[in-house]
């Protein structure tokens, strides 16, 4: 059980930094902001997602687990708020590279 | 070399990296976001070094007051730059500025470096009086009850920032209130984070002093979040900043030195010395000042970025 | 498993940071706001990973701390730039 459990962990994990990989080649790479923009809430929302669902079998108790959860579900809320705004600021200035 | 020392390696070039770039950064917007990022690393170098409460104090503080109050400044350099862009810093101010840095890094280098091996502590005593206090974090005891005086002072220094702040006022302006904080017309993104974040920041804001008597937190650290949470509200123009001579903010400014002051005097009385706590009563008195330095920090840290007054009337 | 935990730390840890030239590059303010975001958010992770695998007591509030200001950076950011080309009511404080 304990084996299966690590295994869970090292898959959500390892499946949680590819997204931040993913997220810092777009950051990168891509052409203009709004395509990096798409890139980062990838990462954002994905990557931390999938490392906070791999930690949680390791947690020692309940209130630990709820906490994992609130710090996802809070950066959820700021990422898809920051999107907008940063979206919005980039439309003002007509897009600029 | 294990995987941890790699990592530890890699973080402390990392941080380098970033303090270099931040310092090097010609454009300002650059170098407040190299320095906020800054900040977030050292809060991870925290981690490493098992000082949570430090992590803590530092991410509050990093991603929360000092980003903004930089962008603020920045923004406001720029525009005050077109008059006096004449007046640009020589090569021999930066050189001198240059060698003056790397003089007290040198200093404070040697001076880790000289450090005895192993470094001098008072840790085990500090954990063996914890129980006095009724306290289960060590942090929180060193700060309130044994160095009280410090911790009352820096309130102090606080204070004295937001005098300074205000003396640059100008006459016709003062006892009113600062400029509003964020833009005519907030948009919907921010009116979110207003109705929804800021709830939910004050309920952790409140739980990270709670827990700050036995876990790491703390006053301070919850107050840098509420005084967050305040700005956002500010800027989502919800509120505005408060008239500098409005009787409720000049209370919430001094309530935390003052209750700090008149628990010390009472110690006096009720324990034998100034800044003492008597037996059996420690704990909840600690918790007493801290609520109110917790109203103090959280009040200043946002009139500081608010600026002096520059409008006579308030909204 | 605790190697692992760090090394993925470790492994985003980079990752963010290689995102991170995007401050050094911009061109546009925004870009450099979304590496500051990507690099918050990553941080968070890595202090998760390396929190469990050394376990350190209490790092969840911490974690709690820099999500609950992860937008704040963005919004002042935001704000910031806005008052550029739209100073909110300047009244002259000479």
């Amino acid at each position: 059980m304990n084996f299966a459990l690590d295994l869970f962990s090292i898959a959500a994990i390892a499946a949680g930094a590819f997204f931040f990989f993913a997220g810092s080649v777009g950051l990168l790479r891509f052409p203009d902001s709004l395509t990096r923009l798409h890139a980062l809430s990838k990462a954002d929302n994905l990557g931390l997602g999938l490392v906070v669902l791999g930690l949680l079998p390791r947690v020692g108790s309940l209130l630990d687990a709820l906490k994992l959860l609130a710090i996802w579900a809070l950066v959820l809320l700021s990422g898809a708020a920051s999107a907008q705004l940063i979206g919005r600021a980039l439309r003002r200035r007509g897009g600029d590279e | 070399m294990s995987v941890l020392q790699i990592l530890d390696v890699g973080l402390a070039l990392l941080v380098l990296a970033v303090a270099v770039w931040t310092i090097a950064a010609r454009e300002i917007f650059g170098a407040v976001v190299a320095y906020v990022a800054y900040g977030l690393l050292l809060a991870i170098v925290w981690i490493r070094l098992f000082a949570p409460d430090v992590a803590l104090t530092e991410a509050a503080i990093g991603s929360g007051v000092t980003g903004i109050l930089l962008v603020t400044s920045g923004a406001r350099l720029k525009s005050a730059g077109k008059a006096s862009a004449a007046a640009k810093p020589g090569l021999s101010l930066h050189l001198s500025a240059a060698a003056l840095s790397l003089l007290a890094a040198t200093a404070l280098a040697g001076v880790i470096l000289a450090l005895p091996e192993p470094s001098p502590t008072l840790a085990p005593e500090a954990r063996q009086e914890l129980a006095a206090t009724g306290l289960g974090n060590p942090v929180t005891a060193v700060l309130i009850a044994w160095r009280s005086f410090d911790t009352m002072l820096e309130k102090i220094v606080l204070l004295l920032a937001v005098v300074g702040v205000w003396s640059v006022a100008s006459d016709r302006f003062w006892g009113g209130a600062p400029a509003p904080l964020g833009r005519a017309n907030p948009q919907g993104a921010l009116l979110l984070l207003e109705q929804t974040l800021v709830p939910l920041g004050i309920l952790v804001g409140v739980h990270i002093f709670w827990v700050g008597a036995n876990a790491p937190g703390g006053a301070f650290q919850a107050g840098a979040i509420l005084a967050a949470m305040w700005m956002i509200v500010m800027i989502a123009r919800a509120s505005e900043p408060p008239r500098v001579n409005s009787l409720w903010l000049r209370l919430a400014l001094i309530s935390g030195p003052a209750v700090f002051i008149v628990a010390g005097l009472a110690g006096i009385g009720m324990a034998g010395n100034f800044f003492a706590y008597p037996d059996g009563f420690a704990k909840p008195i600690i918790l007493f000042i801290e609520a109110f330095m917790l109203l103090t920090i959280a009040a200043t840290l946002p009139v500081l970025v608010a600026g002096p007054p520059r409008r006579s009337f308030g909204p | 498993m605790n190697d692992f935990l760090l090394f993925a730390a470790g492994f985003i840890l980079l990752t963010v940071a290689a995102g991170l030239f995007r401050v050094l590059r911009g061109p546009g303010d925004a870009d450099r706001m979304m590496a500051a975001q990507l690099l918050g958010t990553g941080g968070i992770a890595s202090l998760l990973l390396i929190a469990s695998a050394t376990t350190v007591a209490g790092v969840e509030d911490v974690a709690l701390g820099l999500a609950l200001l992860a937008a704040f950076a963005s919004v002042a950011f935001v704000n910031g730039v806005a008052t550029d080309d739209e100073q909110p009511q300047e009244a002259g404080g000479k």
